[in-house]
């Protein structure tokens, strides 16, 4: 350590931020680690800051959650409410809702903590899905992301979860009837349904036992998995860098942005405040999940327009347009009518889930990929992930018909006769449309690459012809347009060998080279201009 | 000629009990407020209700009978609009009223002569003294709340039917629909919802559903549950954030070109 040695000659000390670093790093080695990390290159793009708004929202969900447990009993003993609160007074409820109106009206800021725990539950949740959107339309889920997608689509489902079991805990009307509409899901499961109704309610629905323990779930069992598959899929977006788009200077290879220190954390950390800013002036304006106007739980009570939060009104949807069909046999019955949404609910997941898997397997492509393709030069994932937002979309309005109806003035039945036709219907039209739309876009850019830029400017020829002046593109905006590179479409090879005895072909084989010429076809995409085309276009000035 | 006798004096005697004993002819009545009021009423309804009532409103194909169903049953719908009704659908709406209280009284009281029903109740019956809120509420979520919603916001019924929003509805209005259950509401007479119960329930909505009532989270934002909060989270929360991210990755530190 001569540079000590040489400090302490000099003026005696080193100055304490040097020494508190020396310190530090003798045992925790932080000079090596923010040698490598706080260099860390990172591209800018707002799209990439979609994940930092699921971040922050978690962190700020967390540390209100923390202050909610503060006054929260997770009890179902029966209290009789004396709070302030005057439509309620004397009403016989749970000691969790008591608990939950008392931190509403009497916990100095408790009701605005609920509002921002709330509202920022909802956001957090619906940026998951808008980040997962990003991630999918650009295709950064290829590899090497694969286990990084499958990290963040857990991180949905949980949250999901989370969410549902954090809106059953102040045990109110509404949270009761989802919790009800959960245990009749449980229940038309054949056979072990009535079992498995029994002992998560530890008896007959609702019991004295929920609360209790969906509190445990919410604030400790998922939470804690959530916060683990975060820390990993953050270290797995420093260990792959960060994906960029296509661009000058950027390649596979590299990485073009600006350093983690100090642009990017003085970048996040004010991002957070700014998050954290817009979540509680929300909370501050807008009511959500107003208890007391719902009245504490009781199972022979229901009220209309009972929905879950957004993030489930998928699965509400299912069930709101299933017909209520049932099979009874030798004194048992099959819900059908309950029991074909519940499998179908995680289908509509997993659907979105493995889907960077098929692609993989029908490219066939092993090598890694860092820069991002726009949607339109992968039409046929485009088309599938528009169909499965619509997919998704349809879900919802048949889990809301009620609203629709009432501020549409339409009709409740047929609006579950749409949605019902819908289902099937709508993804397979939004993947035609939206692959038609690709390939024109594509085409716009080939257009563009070979004659330039529409200027807008009309000029006459000394003949009396009119052009319109085509202004050229830059060379980086040329190189932008022609950068994604195009699959071609995988063959199976000649059936026979040489000496024309037949090879079997496997029927995955077959397939996958349909899959493959439907992926990157003639009809799903468009050649891109190659330099030749270009040259024998921008040689012969004048001709259009 | 014995006989013809015996006939005349039978005749006589039978034409003079009749004479003694009938009740007075409607034509030189008594011209009681009461009886002036159906007879308005009957006019009025002659004019505006009896193309689809009947004549005598004993109901055609178009419109139901109106006999027996009280006085509280005109006031209700001719008091909130929705009779006249403008035109055949699911459901007939809340609309304009189109006669004066002093009319609507007239129709009903004509209405109610043609047979006994619920009358219109007076303000002792539906006004807030003595009122339990928590009670109210409490009963308005056993057997509103399922077509009504949590705090009487409205919900949707079949093939385009719906329960109406209870928002600054007359608490006489409220009362008199409980009674009578028009159109697709059920009915609640005095056997299934006391006088008091029926109090209760005015109360509550007066207090979660009124022109006073308080919102202690902010906007309200429909009343109407998840849904509504739902659109509210994506677009002014996630849009306010991805405005924000726009915002804040327009502005980099950028490499100074020389």
């Amino acid at each position: 350590m001569s540079t000590n040695d040489t400090t302490a000659t000099r003026r005696g000390k080193a100055p304490a931020g040097e020494r508190v670093a020396d310190w530090a790093d003798g045992r925790l080695g932080i000079y090596s680690l923010a040698k490598t990390n706080m260099r860390k290159i990172f591209p800018d793009h707002w799209s990439f800051m979609l994940g930092e708004v699921c971040l922050y929202s978690f962190i700020i969900i967390i540390l209100t959650g923390v202050y909610l447990t503060l006054f929260f009993h997770p009890s179902m003993n029966e209290v009789e409410y004396h709070g302030s609160y005057i439509p309620l007074q004397g009403q016989m409820m749970s000691e969790a809702f008591n608990s939950t109106m008392h931190i509403s009206f009497d916990v100095r800021g408790g009701l605005l903590i609920r509002q921002i725990h709330h509202w920022a539950a909802l956001i957090f949740l619906a940026g998951m899905f808008v980040h997962m959107m990003r991630v999918f339309f650009t295709g950064a889920f290829r590899k090497p992301r694969e286990v990084n997608w499958l990290f963040g689509f857990l991180l949905l489902v949980l949250g999901m979860f989370t969410g549902f079991t954090g809106y059953s805990l102040p045990d109110d009307l509404l949270s009761g009837t989802g919790v009800r509409f959960m245990e009749g899901a449980i229940l038309s499961v054949p056979i072990v349904g009535t079992y498995l109704s029994m002992f998560l309610f530890g008896g007959e629905f609702p019991g004295g036992d929920f609360v209790a323990r969906f509190y445990s779930i919410h604030i400790l069992l998922l939470p804690g998995i959530m916060l683990g598959l975060l820390v990993g899929h953050l270290i797995l977006v420093f260990y792959h860098k960060h994906t960029q788009f296509a661009g000058p200077g950027r390649t596979n290879n590299n990485v073009v942005g600006m350093p983690l220190l100090p642009v990017y954390m003085a970048k996040a950390g004010g991002f957070f405040f700014l998050v954290f800013g817009v979540i509680a002036a929300i909370a501050a304006i807008a009511s959500i999940n107003p208890i007391w106007a719902m009245g504490p739980y009781r199972p022979d009570m229901v009220s209309t327009g009972a929905q879950p939060d957004w993030y489930m009104g998928f699965s509400e949807g299912l069930i709101r347009v299933m017909p209520g069909w049932e099979i009874n046999l030798w004194g048992h019955t099959l819900v059908l009518g309950v029991f074909i949404p519940l499998v179908i609910f995680p289908l509509v997941l997993v659907a979105i889930a493995v889907y960077p898997f098929v692609e993989a397997w029908v490219t066939g492509d092993r090598r890694e990929h860092h820069i991002l393709d726009r949607p339109r030069n992968a039409p046929t994932r485009t088309a599938f992930g528009a169909a499965w937002v619509s997919w998704y979309f349809v879900l919802m309005i048949g889990g809301g018909n009620d609203l629709w109806a009432t501020h549409f003035h339409l009709s409740i039945n047929a609006i579950t006769w749409f949605v019902r036709v819908g289902f099937f219907v709508v993804p397979v039209l939004v993947f035609i449309a939206t692959k038609r739309m690709c390939l024109g876009l594509q085409r716009r850019d080939k257009d563009k690459v070979l004659h330039g830029r529409e200027s807008g400017i009309i000029k006459r020829l000394p003949h009396g012809e009119f052009i319109e002046v085509h202004e050229p593109l830059s060379q980086d905006a040329l190189h932008t347009l022609t950068a994604h590179e195009q699959y071609k479409p995988l063959e199976i090879g000649p059936t026979t060998d040489d000496n024309g005895v037949e090879r079997k072909v496997k029927g995955s084989e077959k397939l996958r080279a349909k899959l493959s010429e439907a992926y990157f076809g003639e009809e799903s995409q468009i050649a891109k201009p190659t330099v030749e085309e270009y040259k024998e276009i921008t040689s012969g000035h004048g001709h259009h | 000629m014995a006989a013809l006798v015996v006939l005349l004096l039978a005749l006589a005697c039978t034409g003079g009990l009749y004479a003694a004993f009938a009740p007075a002819s409607k034509a030189q009545a008594d011209e009681t407020a009461q009886s002036l009021a159906i007879d308005e009423g009957k006019k009025l309804f002659s004019v505006g209700c009896a193309s689809c009532h009947g004549t005598g409103g004993q109901g055609t194909s178009d419109g139901p009978s109106l006999v027996g169903v009280g006085s509280a049953a005109v006031d209700f719908q001719v008091g909130t609009g929705r009779m006249p009704a403008q035109q055949p659908g699911a459901q007939v709406p809340r609309k304009k009223v189109v006669y004066t209280q002093a009319e609507i009284d007239q129709l009903a009281a004509y209405i109610s002569s043609l047979g006994a029903g619920p009358s219109v109740p007076t303000k002792a019956q539906y006004g807030p003294e003595g009122a339990d809120i928590a009670k109210g509420g409490e009963l308005f979520r056993t057997n509103c709340a399922q077509c009504h919603n949590f705090t009487g916001k409205g919900g949707a019924l079949t093939h385009g039917k719906f329960a109406p929003d209870l928002e600054g509805v007359d608490p006489k209005h409220i009362y008199e629909a409980m009674q009578t259950g028009p159109q697709n509401m059920p009915s609640f007479p005095d056997t299934t919802l006391s006088e008091q119960n029926k109090k209760d329930i005015i109360a509550y909505l007066h207090a979660v559903n009124g022109d006073d009532t308080e919102s202690p989270g902010g906007l309200e934002l429909g009343g109407l549950g998840p849904v509504s909060e739902g659109l509210f989270a994506w677009i002014f929360g996630l849009g306010a954030l991805i405005a924000v991210a726009v915002w804040v990755a327009a502005r980099t530190a950028k490499a100074k070109k020389s």
